[in-house]
């Protein structure tokens, strides 16, 4: 095996910040290798510069034994490097094939032709057994297909390398698996393939080797056979990992009840399909199911956000069925909402301003009524800062020039903050590193043993099992499915997760 | 009634014909995704230009030449503003509104020494042509009769466009750039050319639809008369979803709306009225008209360092 590409003593440095330091990365021909590390180990930054979206400070770059520089991506592309990006960079509005095509698209006399680039699709899909419809729309593509339109687009771009960042964080366990073959497909048809990721049953399953990132540097290189997930887990993280807190028993009362609930406009197929769900105190509720089916609905309707068509939501008996978001926060619902972006932050806010949300009607952080006292309130957001360890440079800083675990770690410290009495927590460790999560995970336990009721809908099936005390599986908006923490197996999670039954 | 009758439909043929030049012209802009509010100046810079131009050259070819140039300097200096300044399109659009309408008074004062309107009975206006076979179709004949060539040209345009954006590859570019510019940037397409080369073209529609103003329904400019014709084809625009066909439908709509309010004029129905008629229905239109019309993709999420 030759080596197909060379980054030797790559540096890149912001400032005074070393994102990457004396990097020296190599990948052979037909070889999957994977890049792992936590959130800002630099791993990204390592990637964009093998694909000239950045320059490397010092360093030099080898593509089959030639150096090279890369000032953007054309140049990459030309090399035969391509990359799948984290969010898909995709046209929702046009066919599979023109997709695939665009840029490169087959015509005759300036004119497009959609046919040829139908079935050019066509075959390259089959020559790679993906299954996959060119004529279909990508807005009407699941998540899974969506990421073989763009590992498709890569391959029709002619690269013999493809870069995949973080491709499993959107895709059910299924698809991961559907995935997985692809890439071992692609490497033994002679492809290379760096994959970026932070999980590491993944990396054991598929990569041949693995680098391990932290603070920008390279603290380890395994190959596959060498190595264990135990062994990779601390490389990463440069400790040894925490077990989870134990749980304390609880036997609370219903907290919150959600009764026959049907949201959705009349005339079309419900979201939700009478839904019922308890959650009790001291108890953590996990929802699984592929995201779409309804969890989303279920959130909002709890929280107030959408109407409901019919039934009830209720808290200790009492219904909350007409009251107001706020009014229902001043209740006790606090929620970790599962796109930060959206729903969960205001981007041009300050890291500060965005901490106070929902804190600011509170009379210990008003000076007089209706004057809010920041003097007061800083204390806090300082704490929250520390406990998560959350990047930043100062309080005033705008929060969307954080990176996208240190956003979701200040959510998720601030409706934590709230000590309420019902939480629900959507996605809380979506995008943060290994230790960020072990703390979100101490976090959620605690406030369980404290005695709040916790609903907890995630699309990570450890997390699910790792957390809940009893586990509801929604599929096509109805709860298909209940399994006590003790009777939960992944395989069984995922069958009913995939619309099939479980004979107990 | 005698109010519905060919000759209607003959002086709705004149009335649409600047506002389906400039809708195609706001389409281009859409489709790029700039929505474009900068029309209506744009029109009236271009009918100012094709004035001047045939007053000293009187040559039409060159009047309307310099009425599509001029429009299209100007798109670039809004294209300027909002790709390599990155202004905001809206504030953009407003303020080569003020300019053209400021511009065009003044230089009318300094060029011709009038005020309000220049008008010059030696001025040749756009000759009227009848299309050789269309004309004889019984009936509708006479749409194809006596009316400008930019009429003619304008009726093409919707079918010139729609081949250029579905079916040759640089249309597709183009139409990608609207759809999700992110995403066009990271193939390697030309995001900013195209947007330019656009909104260019937008600018030299427009031009040509000043041309018809100023030339085609009478030969003569007065200051502001757009009369917001510019605004109403930024509704057709959106109207027509920013499609060829569409865009010719709802221009038609206008053109037809405008047609009639000419008409009820002449029976005694005050003119203050029936001049509302044309606004009125783009007041209606925008209760069923959702967003821009285009269907975008701006991806707010960007991936995280």
């Amino acid at each position: 095996m030759s080596e197909r590409i060379l980054m030797k003593n790559v540096t890149k440095k912001y400032g005074d910040f070393y994102a990457n330091n004396e990097i020296t990365f190599s990948l052979q021909d037909a070889e999957i290798h994977a890049i792992i590390g936590e959130n800002g180990a630099g791993k990204t930054t390592l990637m964009r510069i093998l694909y000239g979206l950045e320059e490397q400070t010092s360093g030099s770059l080898y593509v089959n034994g030639k150096p090279v520089r890369f000032s953007s991506p054309t140049e990459a592309i030309k090399r035969g490097i391509g990359m799948v990006h984290q969010h898909f960079m995709l046209f929702p509005h046009l066919t599979v094939a023109e997709n695939i095509v665009i840029g490169h698209e087959p015509s005759s006399a300036g004119l497009f032709n959609r046919k040829k680039a139908v079935s050019q699709v066509k075959e390259l899909a089959a020559s790679y057994k993906m299954t996959i419809d060119p004529t279909k729309k990508v807005k009407h593509c699941s998540v899974g297909e969506q990421q073989r339109i763009e590992i498709l687009k890569v391959l029709y771009q002619g690269a013999e390398t493809i870069i995949l960042d973080e491709p499993t964080a959107v895709l059910t366990p299924h698809e991961v698996k559907g995935l997985m073959d692809t890439l071992k497909l692609l490497a033994t048809s002679g492809k290379s393939i760096i994959i970026i990721t932070h999980k590491l049953k993944e990396v054991m399953a598929c990569a041949n080797r693995i680098t391990v990132l932290r603070n920008g540097e390279v603290t380890g290189s395994r190959h596959v056979d060498e190595t264990s997930e135990d062994e990779l887990a601390t490389l990463m993280v440069g400790r040894d990992l925490k077990e989870v807190p134990p749980r304390a028993a609880q036997n609370g009362a219903t907290h919150l009840e959600v009764k026959n609930v049907v949201v959705g406009e009349k005339g079309e197929k419900p979201t939700l399909h009478h839904v019922s769900l308890q959650v009790k105190q001291g108890e953590i509720v996990g929802i699984a199911g592929v995201s779409g089916n309804g969890q989303s609905e279920l959130i909002q309707a709890i929280t107030g956000l959408i109407p409901i068509e019919s039934g009830d939501v209720t808290m200790d008996g009492e219904s909350v069925n007409e009251l107001t978001v706020y009014e229902r926060r001043q209740k006790g619902i606090s929620h970790i909402p599962e796109d930060r972006y959206q729903w969960g932050i205001a981007k041009s806010a300050s890291v500060a301003e965005n901490a106070l949300m929902g804190y600011q009607y509170i009379d210990a952080y008003q000076s007089v009524r209706g004057v809010i006292n920041r003097r007061r309130f800083r204390p806090l957001v300082t704490k929250w800062i520390e406990q998560f360890a959350i990047k930043t440079n100062s309080l005033q800083q705008q929060i969307d020039q954080l990176s996208g675990g240190n956003i979701q770690k200040l959510v998720v410290a601030r409706e934590l903050g709230h000590e309420s009495s019902f939480l629900i927590a959507a996605e809380p460790t979506r995008g943060v590193d290994i230790g960020a999560m072990e703390r979100i995970h101490e976090a959620l336990i605690e406030r369980r043993n404290e005695g709040a009721s916790i609903l907890l809908v995630s699309s990570e099936l450890s997390e699910i099992r790792t957390l809940s005390d009893r586990i509801v599986v929604m599929f096509e908006g109805k709860i298909v499915g209940e399994l006590s923490r003790d009777e939960a197996t992944e395989e069984k999670i995922s069958i009913l997760m995939a619309g099939g039954t479980v004979h107990a | 009634m005698e109010l519905f009758d060919l000759s209607l439909l003959h002086s709705t043929m004149r009335m649409f014909t600047p506002i389906l030049l400039a809708a195609l012209g706001g389409l281009l802009c859409a489709r790029v995704g700039v929505f474009n509010v900068g029309l209506e100046g744009l029109v009236l810079i271009g009918a100012f230009s094709a004035i001047v131009g045939n007053y000293f050259t009187d040559n039409l070819i060159v009047a309307v030449t310099v009425a599509m140039l001029s429009g299209m300097i100007f798109s670039f200096l809004l294209a300027f503003m909002t790709i390599q300044l990155k202004a905001n399109e809206i504030v953009v659009g407003i303020a080569i509104n003020f300019l053209a309408l400021g511009l065009t008074t003044f230089l009318l004062r300094t060029i011709f020494d009038v005020k309000g309107a220049f008008y010059d009975s030696s001025m040749r206006g756009l000759p009227r042509v009848d299309v050789p076979l269309l004309s004889d179709i019984p009936a509708v004949g006479v749409l194809f009769q006596s009316q400008t060539p930019l009429v003619y040209v304008a009726l093409a345009l919707p079918f010139v466009l729609y081949f250029f954006l579905y079916k040759t590859v640089a249309g597709f570019r183009l139409l990608s750039v609207g759809y999700n510019q992110a995403a066009a940037n990271s193939l390697g397409i030309r995001t900013n050319a195209i947007k330019y080369g656009a909104l260019g073209l937008s600018g030299l529609l427009c031009g040509l639809a000043g041309a018809q103003l100023s030339l085609g329904q009478v030969t003569m400019f007065s200051e502001g008369m757009t009369a917001g014709r510019g605004f109403v084809a930024l509704v057709a625009t959106m109207l027509g979803q920013s499609h060829p066909f569409g865009v010719l439908g709802a221009s038609f709509l206008f053109g037809l709306a405008d047609a009639i309010s000419t008409r009820l004029q002449s029976i005694s129905i005050p003119t203050q009225l029936t001049s509302m008629l044309p606004y009125i229905l783009t007041l209606l239109v925008m209760f069923f008209v959702r967003g821009r019309g285009v269907e975008t993709n701006y991806s707010n999420e960007q991936s995280s360092r």
